[in-house]
């Protein structure tokens, strides 16, 4: 555990030591900001309540949270410090969850760093409060999930970009499985069960249940074995890697 | 302690630590040499846990490196080939950051961390970004990791490369002093350094020992009693045996 909280600090500092953080966490809130009220409309809508704001969040979450995965673990291939890293004493599931939870952490506080978009909604009206902070929960895991999928794909390349685009497009996947374009390529062939298996991975559908205000079990289990799944095979790559 | 039993690792076709044994001892000072691409690494990489090797075992300490990984890891100090550091992190940042991982805490931290910084002379550089440092002091960045936490096992890769003349003396020396109580293999290309430190010199070809002698044994056993010619005799296939 010690050693978790020290692989898990040290990570979570490297995106100060470097504009990184500072250049991440404006991007994020303009990019959040220019969604909600331009793209949004915001205020023309007359409602108090924030769900054009956190509709929007899966769609810059695929954008920006593999951005803060890729480095992960493909700048520690890169520069060599993975070899450092994994000679000395440290379990390998504690240095793959230390990781993880900096990054988390680290997305954890981009997300919060938006309450002003809170604050005007109250000023504005009457919200209701309850369904704002499921819905922070709620992105909150579903930025974990994002970042489970490109840590993991992180670790299989020493190629940050490589890493980024990969992740892209799996978290792509993930967002939109509910939808025809990736439905239709199933169901062409696959039993119903099945389809109906590939639609229920969708970030989107499980995401807008809470945002409803329903934070469902079924919900949380989905972001929290998707974070566990990720993360074990994370590991599995790390340590295939041991064998050349 | 190191104890290594008929390590084999292949990458693809190629074999590049075939059926090695050696067993190395407290108070020994073993030269790894050999050319470019003869195993020494690998073998390194292996004894320390970053690769795992496809027969063989080795043990530190008596502990496996394979089943008992971490105890072993605690025993040992690594330098791997480069030097790698975390070049966002100071060199006081890094080497509490690797003191934390050793479970070094309060005035055991503070003592230790004087020692290794005294040991690999860093005293002028302690707050600049070990990206900015010239490369004799990464080398001793991670001279200073690999010993800050005083093991009973060294595994050096290459400790002097890139060092001046004035700062291999003074290396030399910081390895000498450790030499009495501890075990300690430094891989090397630079013959001079064998006779400096070693108490014993192994030369490996092909991922096979070659020869496994004293370094007074080893010149020996050239007419012009010159190590290097030892070394060009026994690895360019001049002469055939002298296999130990």
């Amino acid at each position: 555990m010690n050693a978790l909280t020290s692989v898990f600090a040290r990570e979570f500092k490297s995106y100060f030591a470097t504009p990184l953080a500072f250049v991440f966490i404006v991007i994020f809130l303009f990019a959040m900001g220019a969604f909600t009220f331009y793209l949004g409309h915001f205020y023309d809508n007359g409602s108090a309540d924030l769900s054009v704001f956190f509709g929007y969040h899966p769609w810059l979450y695929l954008f920006l949270v593999p951005a803060l995965a890729m480095r992960l673990w493909a700048e520690e291939r890169r520069s060599g410090t993975m070899e450092l890293l994994l000679t000395l004493p440290v379990p390998l599931w504690a240095t793959v969850v230390g990781k993880f939870l900096a990054a988390w952490a680290f997305a954890g506080l981009a997300l919060i760093l938006t309450f002003p978009i809170w604050i005007t909604v109250n000023y504005l009206g009457h919200p209701d409060n309850g369904v704002v902070v499921a819905s922070y929960i709620g992105s909150f895991l579903m930025a974990g999930a994002y970042l489970s999928i490109g840590a993991c794909i992180s670790s299989t390349t020493n190629n940050q970009v490589i890493a980024f685009i990969v992740s892209v497009v799996v978290c792509f996947l993930f967002t939109i499985s509910g939808a025809p374009l990736v439905l239709d390529a199933f169901r062409a062939w696959a039993p119903l069960p099945l389809v109906e298996a590939v639609s229920s991975f969708s970030f989107i559908t499980h995401f807008a249940s809470i945002t409803a205000g329903v934070i469902d079990l079924r919900d949380m289990v989905f972001f929290f074995s998707l974070i566990a799944l990720f993360l074990f095979a994370n590991m599995l790559i790390v340590d295939l890697r041991k064998s050349g | 302690m190191i104890e290594i039993e008929r390590l084999t690792k292949r990458f693809g076709p190629l074999t590049a630590v075939s059926d090695l044994s050696l067993a190395v001892g407290p108070g020994e000072v073993l030269g790894f040499l050999g050319p470019n691409g003869a195993g020494k690494s690998t073998t390194m990489k292996m004894v320390t846990g970053y690769l795992a090797p496809d027969q063989g075992s080795v043990r530190i300490c008596g502990h496996d490196i394979v089943s008992d990984t971490i105890a072993a890891q605690k025993r040992l100090g690594y330098l791997p080939e480069g030097a790698p550091a975390y070049g966002e992190m100071t060199p006081r940042q890094f080497l509490h950051f690797i003191a934390e991982v050793r479970e070094l805490a309060g005035e055991a931290e503070k003592a230790a961390t004087q020692r290794a910084i005294a040991g690999a002379e860093l005293q002028g550089v302690l707050d600049q970004p070990i990206e900015t440092l010239s490369k004799g002091f990464r080398r001793r960045v991670g001279l200073a990791q690999a010993i800050l936490h005083d093991p009973d096992v060294l595994v050096l890769d290459e400790p002097t490369d890139g060092l001046d003349p004035n700062q291999k003396h003074a290396v030399r020396g910081l390895i000498r002093g450790m030499a009495k109580n501890k075990t300690i293999i430094i891989s090397t290309h630079l013959l001079e350094e064998v006779d400096a430190i070693c108490t014993r010199a192994v030369i490996i070809d092909r991922g096979r020992i070659v020869i496994d002698a004293t370094p007074a044994e080893l010149a020996a056993k050239a007419p012009s009693g010159r190590l290097d010619d030892v070394f060009r005799q026994l690895t360019t296939g001049d002469t055939s045996g002298a296999a130990a």
